[in-house]
């Protein structure tokens, strides 16, 4: 498996052997080029996600999608992010100006952060932390304020209304998603992400196998929970158009209402991303203790493995959203609270009792 | 039918109504007509009644008495619910004053208005009523007035909002209300308090373009109400003046009329469940009905050339006859629906989220129903047999077999499934006539200039979401002298605020979803 390590290590003894940097020049020109690249990998794959959602929602809908700008419509993402850009951003009258410029920002700055944790490869991992599962959850609470600042700012009852529903479901729903984080947590013994992964490589080490039932309890909860905390359906009704126009984001335009957009589709991803991280192993190769089938799958990059799966889960949550009725607020609630929540805590239970006596799953 | 009114005089005018409601169950108030009598008679209201166990129908005139300058009658809506907004509209159009409504405020025109248009005698100089493009007055008081004993007017000021009651208008402009609808909703946090519904953003004022237009001339406006309906309303038009000349109609007009009033239906419950399922936020449901109804706009397209304004019944038959390929076309689209049904069942009607949504919310008992005159499939569903093609049959609906869907909930779960049953109904209706349209005229030649014998006729057809009636008062002229219409999403909507009162500012949604209404119909 090639390990991105490799390059990394050695760009760094470019900058301090060769070129004589000292600490701060050296850390800085790579700060600046791991950010550079975090933005650009957040911009390419919002184009991918929204182009796939069109796509995607328009063959379940017994239609074709955008064809005309491009081959196959192509271009259609990069035409309508063009005609964002040059949009006019206009204030509302009375709206909270510095909360109302300050709002968007939050949301992107909670949706990068989260990404940035994401394990793209073996040593690709931008933010490690020996506590990183549980910077996730407190960075991706910041898109919560930035949500409710939206709609308290905006001036505008609808928005108000909104603001308040998608608070109150992301608060609740980020309880079971954290708790099945700690579920897989216990099971791998770290919160470090790259552990988390690493203990994941090995035949049939994939948590969703390792843990079992419960770990597949988890996957399915961390699922639901996290695709209420993105906002999509059938848990949009932040933003359900048939009864608040457009939500929270009503008063937005040009890239203040992109910015919510970017982060709702990045959101999407970056759920799927942990969900692929935590359970599916991440960058790590499905692996069966047969010699010749796991040295052909080690052959393939971790990259590709990490984007094939996280996909995958994300076409699985654009198959929900595009299948479902949305569900009303206190519907939302009493399934969280009354359903998901209980049983991530019998996952956890569950979890801890098995990691206890050795009954995971684990070819040695 | 020919109307053959009561009269009670302004005294027993109270307790004769209260009679007829409770002694002789008269409790369906199909619809309030003002009408303005003539110089010599003055103003007056026409009411029709109809009792819901034997579906008998009678009328009831009764005279304003003027007061001053004000024509008043005694209020029936503490008698008959949807007579709240029928006497509003009746007021807003000829001022009378219903003594002991509590919100006599004008309801389709602006507040600033001046003057009563559909009295005979309005001047319509367009000096007097300026266009503004000013905000208009937005009132939240209403006036309640009454007679004291010496015979004087008074007025008592009503609040409609308390200061710090959270106000939240849903329309004019909103994905919702399925055109320009404005429901001033009092909210307590995300439950329903109260709704006030603002209509006439789209009002045309049909009923008095009517009265200025010949016959042949009014036939254009009906399909321009509810345009999910235009082949009913023409019919309930072209029914009222039919009946009124006495035109006997082919067998081959009468077939082909009852298929594509059946065509219409399904055109109308397709676009019914879409807009359900859009509403509550499952795209694909809606478009898998959007798919479909292509189908049957192509069919009938064929034909009438129109796919939303269809322009093909006229007086005496037919605009033009029916497709070559219509049969083979008509055959060949019901084979195809009849599964594509349980489809739209599959992605979103049997979805245990819809009958989460949809179960208990907006319930609405048979008594209130009636009570609210909410006819149509919405009625049905809670039980109230009110199929006009059953009760009062017009054209093939007698020699047909069909099953009325009545179901017993009365909630928004049961008015789909009725609309969806219907739509088999419907299919069934047009299996048994496709096949055997006789020959014959498909346009029974009428003179240059149709003129309509003295009197007063109603028809009502059964429209795709209610009973959609035609009022006709003819004096022998080659125009209307008041012709009225009876919509159907009205009374819908004046229900709506019985329905949702405490349940979710959502349920709001899903309610009218399942309802069905379409507003230039409401407004005309």
């Amino acid at each position: 498996m090639f390990d991105f390590s490799i390059v990394t290590r050695w760009f760094d003894e470019l900058l301090r052997g060769t070129l004589g940097l000292g600490d701060f020049g050296a850390i800085l020109i790579e700060c600046v080029i791991v950010g550079l690249a975090i933005i650009i990998g957040y911009a390419v794959l919002a184009i991918i996600l929204i182009f796939m959602e069109r796509k995607v929602c328009a063959y379940f809908q017994c239609r074709i999608g955008p064809v005309r700008v491009g081959w196959w419509g192509t271009l259609q993402v990069f035409a309508d992010v063009l005609k964002m850009l040059i949009k006019e951003i206009f204030v509302v009258d009375k709206a909270d100006k510095l909360l109302y410029y300050l709002a968007p920002f939050l949301v992107i700055t909670a949706s990068i952060g989260t990404f940035s944790f994401l394990p793209w490869n073996k040593g690709a991992a931008v933010l490690d932390f020996n506590v990183g599962i549980f910077l996730v959850t407190a960075i991706s609470s910041i898109g919560v304020l930035g949500v409710f600042i939206a709609g308290w700012a905006s001036n505008n009852k609808y928005s108000v209304l909104s603001a308040m529903r998608a608070a109150v479901q992301m608060i609740s729903y980020e309880l079971s998603l954290g708790i099945c984080l700690i579920s897989a947590v216990i099971l791998t013994n770290t919160m470090q992400i790259s552990g988390i992964v690493e203990a994941q490589t090995g035949p049939w080490q994939w948590l969703i196998f390792q843990g079992h039932i419960p770990a597949t309890l988890g996957f399915l909860v961390f699922c639901i929970a996290g695709n209420a905390e993105a906002n999509r359906g059938p848990f949009d009704l932040a933003e359900a158009e048939s009864e608040l126009t457009a939500g929270y984001h009503t008063e937005y335009s040009g890239m203040g209402f992109g910015f919510y957009y970017l982060a709702e589709y990045l959101n999407l991803f970056v759920i799927s991303g942990l969900a692929t991280t935590i359970f599916l192993g991440g960058w790590a190769p499905i692996n069966i203790g047969i010699e010749g089938f796991d040295a052909l799958m080690n052959y393939i990059p971790g990259i590709v493995w990490f984007l094939g799966k996280t996909f995958v889960v994300v076409f699985l949550l654009m198959w929900i959203r595009w299948t479902f009725p949305r569900l009303r607020v206190d519907q939302i609630l009493k399934l969280e609270w009354k359903y998901l929540m209980p049983l991530s805590l019998v996952i956890l239970v569950l979890m801890t009792v098995c990691v206890a006596f050795g009954w995971t799953f684990t070819i040695a | 039918m020919k109307l053959e009114n009561k009269e009670f005089g302004f005294e027993r005018f109270a307790d004769e109504m209260a009679k007829l409601k409770k002694e002789q169950h008269f409790d369906y108030l199909v619809t309030i007509v003002g009408e303005d009598f003539g110089a010599e008679e003055g103003l007056g209201c026409i009411y029709i009644f109809e009792n819901t166990q034997t579906h008998e129908r009678c009328s009831v005139k009764q005279m304003a008495k003027q007061v001053g300058d004000d024509y008043v009658i005694p209020t029936v809506c503490k008698l008959w619910a949807d007579a709240d907004l029928l006497e509003r509209e009746v007021y807003d159009f000829y001022g009378i004053k219903f003594l002991g409504h509590p919100d006599m405020r004008r309801l389709y025109l602006r507040n600033d208005f001046k003057g009563y248009p559909l009295r005979k005698d309005y001047d319509m100089d367009p000096a007097k009523n300026m266009y503004t493009t000013e905000d208009d007055i937005e009132v939240d008081t209403t006036t309640e007035w009454n007679l004291t004993a010496d015979g004087k007017l008074v007025a008592t000021a009503h609040k409609l909002f308390t200061d710090d009651e959270f106000v939240v208008n849903v329309g004019p402009q909103h994905p919702s209300t399925h055109g320009v609808l404005r429901l001033q909703t009092v909210l307590d946090g995300e439950k329903v308090k109260r709704i006030y519904p603002h209509l006439g953003y789209i009002h045309r004022g049909i009923e008095k373009m009517c009265e200025s237009y010949t016959y042949p001339q009014t036939l254009a406006l009906t399909d321009r109400m509810n345009y999910l309906s235009a082949m009913m309303h023409r019919h309930a038009l072209v029914g009222v003046i039919e009946e009124a000349m006495g035109i006997e109609l082919s067998e081959r007009i009468l077939y082909i009329r009852t298929i594509m009033d059946e065509l219409q239906r399904i055109d109308n419950h397709l676009l019914y469940t879409s807009c359900c399922a859009q509403d509550l936020g499952a795209l694909t449901g809606m478009l898998y009905g959007m798919r479909d109804r292509e189908h049957v706009l192509n069919v009938m397209e064929e034909t009438t050339g129109g796919r939303l304004i269809q322009n093909y019944y006229r007086i005496g038959g037919l605009q033009a006859d029916i497709d070559p390929n219509f049969v083979a076309n008509t055959k060949a689209l019901c084979k195809y629906l009849r599964p594509m049904i349980q489809e739209y069942l599959d992605v979103f009607g049997d979805n245990v989220i819809t009958h989460q949504r949809f179960e208990g919310i907006g319930a609405m008992n048979q008594e209130d129903c009636i009570n609210y005159a909410v006819t149509g499939p919405a009625g049905r569903a809670s039980g109230w047999r009110n199929d006009v093609r059953k009760y009062h049959p017009y054209a093939m609906y007698n020699k047909v077999d069909f099953e009325e869907i009545v179901l017993t909930n009365g909630d928004s779960m049961d008015r789909y499934y009725c609309h969806i049953k219907e739509m088999y109904q419907s299919l069934n209706i047009i299996e048994q006539l496709i096949d055997n349209i006789p020959e014959g005229d498909f346009y029974i030649k009428q003179k240059p200039i149709i003129k309509v014998p003295e009197g007063q006729w109603y028809f009502s057809v059964e429209g795709a979401s209610g009973e959609f009636g035609a009022y006709l008062d003819s004096r022998g002229d080659k125009s209307a002298y008041r012709l009225k219409f009876r919509p159907m999403g009205l009374t819908l909507v004046g229900a709506m605020d019985k329905m949702l009162q405490g349940q979710k500012i959502a349920d709001l949604v899903t309610t009218g979803a399942a309802l069905d209404f379409v507003i230039p119909d409401i407004d005309r």
